[in-house]
């Protein structure tokens, strides 16, 4: 793995940012609380886990869609004094972003330590998969999407998913087992909403929601907040845990024309082309020297593109990564090891940079007993429980906005 | 204030009087025909309206009548419906349309790609039956929807005089 950092290069900040501390709430339905309630809850959560103490945290991120609580409020229910604070509007494709903005503001001296968190009820209050329900009006965009009934991701993204299957060749049974690789990941997560695997049957047979995508092929919408913190990797050292230093970020990438991406380029390529050209070259490595992916999985089928435009396999070939059992926990490359938003829960992205986190450390929280220091001992056993990956020392996110759009993160461990 | 009111499935459309790109197109629907903007800089044409080229940056164009005709680039199908005036429509398809004007322009991987549903020669959203024979490839033509004075909504008919290939469809129906 490549350390060697050119100080005098534009690369220069690879390996000098970590994070230190991660937490969240449990996935919920119903979680019966606010979404200040839940931030504070995950903010305290990553402070305890990192051991840090809230004077010690200056920054703080968040993003949303009308539908959290800014950081005013938040920091000021977990004692912390902000120097620099920013709310942004996103879903999907955030969490990258704001770590390589987190980055930024420390590197200018505006704060020292940034904590980010994401703070929702995706099931009880603002649904993804409910978007436009009301519509009691329609004016603008809306009248060359909504009113042909294109308004929830599943409906805009379909085109893109079909068209794969079109260009080359990728069938239903091959998207499924993204779904059966995450589901006998989530059997080994105590926090997973959905803790049962399925079979690639039960995905194809499952009811269809929006040809090419089954109910089984769409994520869980659910109740949480998530937090990370980030601060210098020579203050890193300080804290608890084995921090994960960021090598590369890479922040709402796009393909031409935000405004429609189908307009430009084969539709069956995603943001990740792009973005591949940030991610690797400041990371210093390639796909090659990644030992775990989090490739975000609104749908099957994102996961599939994303892994392919980013050059873990030749472009077309997204279909036979998926499935040869290379994403599979055992296999060479485990994606969403936590069982990810098909099966985790819906964080818009958050909750597959903990696990990631986590993995660096070598520290998954799991079904494996305690052994004598506390610590979980890992049996490697991932059809008994463990989900812990053997000596993982590079992880990647691939984050989701749209077709369009994405965000990405190279981390190494400490 | 809107400039353009009508409904359409129950929904309140309006166009807002400031939205002046918008509300010259759909003016121009309204009239059944179907136009873009043509840049005064580099001469593409484009869609969606835009303030601007997406190629060149140019903020000037003129509105160009463009043929309503081209082949179903790729496609989704709503089983599941969100919006409930949709529901006693399904399967709907919300169609990508390749036009045959400035097709594989600028690049080979480029084309207007117009948005619509599969609907009937009349306008209305197409039954099952005719959802079952529409899919990558298939040829189709526009068609206007009335949904209020001077303000109609561009939709995709199968084009009943082209000759058609045979659709790629999603393997399972």
């Amino acid at each position: 793995m490549a350390n060697d950092i050119e100080a005098t290069a534009p690369k220069f900040l690879r390996d000098k940012y970590a994070i230190i501390g991660v937490g969240e709430t449990p996935y919920m339905r119903g979680s019966g609380r606010t979404t200040r309630a839940m931030a504070t809850w995950a903010v305290r959560n990553a402070m305890a886990d990192a051991g840090i103490k809230p004077s010690e945290v200056d920054g703080m991120l968040s993003y949303q869609a009308n539908d959290s609580t800014p950081s005013p409020v938040v920091s000021s229910d977990v004692g912390i004094r902000l120097n620099f604070y920013m709310d942004v509007m996103g879903g999907g494709s955030s969490t990258e972003a704001l770590v390589g903005i987190a980055i930024g503001v420390i590197e200018a001296g505006m704060c020292k330590t940034v904590v980010v968190f994401r703070s929702m009820n995706g099931f009880t209050g603002v649904r993804m998969g409910a978007t436009g329900r009301a519509a009691p009006s329609m004016g603008g965009g809306a009248l060359f999407s909504a009113i042909y009934g294109q308004v929830s991701p599943a409906q805009s993204f379909s085109q893109t998913f079909m068209r794969h299957m079109h260009d080359y060749g990728t069938t239903p049974e091959q998207i499924a087992m993204v779904k059966v690789f995450h589901s006998r990941h989530a059997a080994n997560n105590p926090k997973a909403y959905y803790k049962t695997p399925v079979t690639a049957e039960e995905v194809v047979n499952s009811r269809m929601i929006v040809k090419p995508l089954h109910l089984l092929d769409c994520c869980v919408e659910t109740d949480n907040a998530t937090a990370i913190i980030i601060t210098r990797a020579d203050r890193a050292y300080d804290y608890r845990h084995t921090p994960a230093r960021i090598l590369s970020v890479v922040g709402r990438c796009g393909k031409p024309r935000g405004d429609m991406h189908y307009q430009a380029g084969p539709i069956s390529t995603v943001a990740g082309h792009y973005a591949k050209d940030i991610l690797w070259p400041n990371a210093g490595l390639g796909p090659e020297e990644v030992d775990v992916t989090g490739s975000y999985d609104a749908f099957t089928f994102t996961t599939m593109l994303q892994l392919e435009d980013y050059g873990f396999c030749k472009k077309g070939d997204g279909g036979q990564y998926v499935s040869d059992g290379t994403i599979a926990l055992g296999g060479r490359r485990p994606n969403n090891t936590s069982g990810g938003h098909l099966c985790e829960g819906y964080t818009h992205g958050m909750n597959m940079v903990i696990e990631n986190v986590r993995q660096l450390r070598g520290e998954i929280d799991d079904y494996c007993p305690a052994g004598a220091d506390g610590k979980l001992a890992h049996t490697y056993d991932y059809g008994a429980g463990c989900r812990q990956v053997r000596d993982v020392n590079v992880t990647a996110n691939l984050g989701w906005a749209m077709p369009g759009t994405g965000s990405a993160m190279v981390m190494r461990k400490g | 204030m809107a400039a353009l009111n009508g409904e359409y499935l129950g929904i309140q459309l309006s166009v807002s009087d400031i939205d002046i790109e918008n509300l010259e197109f759909f003016r121009r629907c309204g009239a059944h025909e179907f136009s873009l903007q043509r840049c005064k800089g580099c001469g593409l044409l484009r869609y969606p309206p835009t303030t601007g080229c997406p190629w060149c940056a140019e903020a000037e164009s003129e509105w160009t009548p463009v043929e309503g005709r081209g082949a179903v680039h790729s496609y989704g199908e709503v089983h599941h419906a969100i919006q409930p005036q949709f529901r006693g429509h399904l399967p709907y398809q919300v169609l990508l349309v390749d036009l045959d004007v400035q097709r594989g322009i600028p690049s080979e991987h480029e084309a207007l790609r117009i948005v619509g549903n599969l609907v009937t020669p009349g306008g209305e959203l197409a039954p099952p039956e005719v959802v079952k024979t529409c899919g990558i490839g298939t040829r189709v033509r526009m068609v206007y929807r009335d949904v209020g004075e001077g303000f109609a909504l561009p939709q995709w008919t199968i084009d009943e005089g082209a000759s058609q290939p045979t659709p790629w469809r999603y393997a399972q129906e």
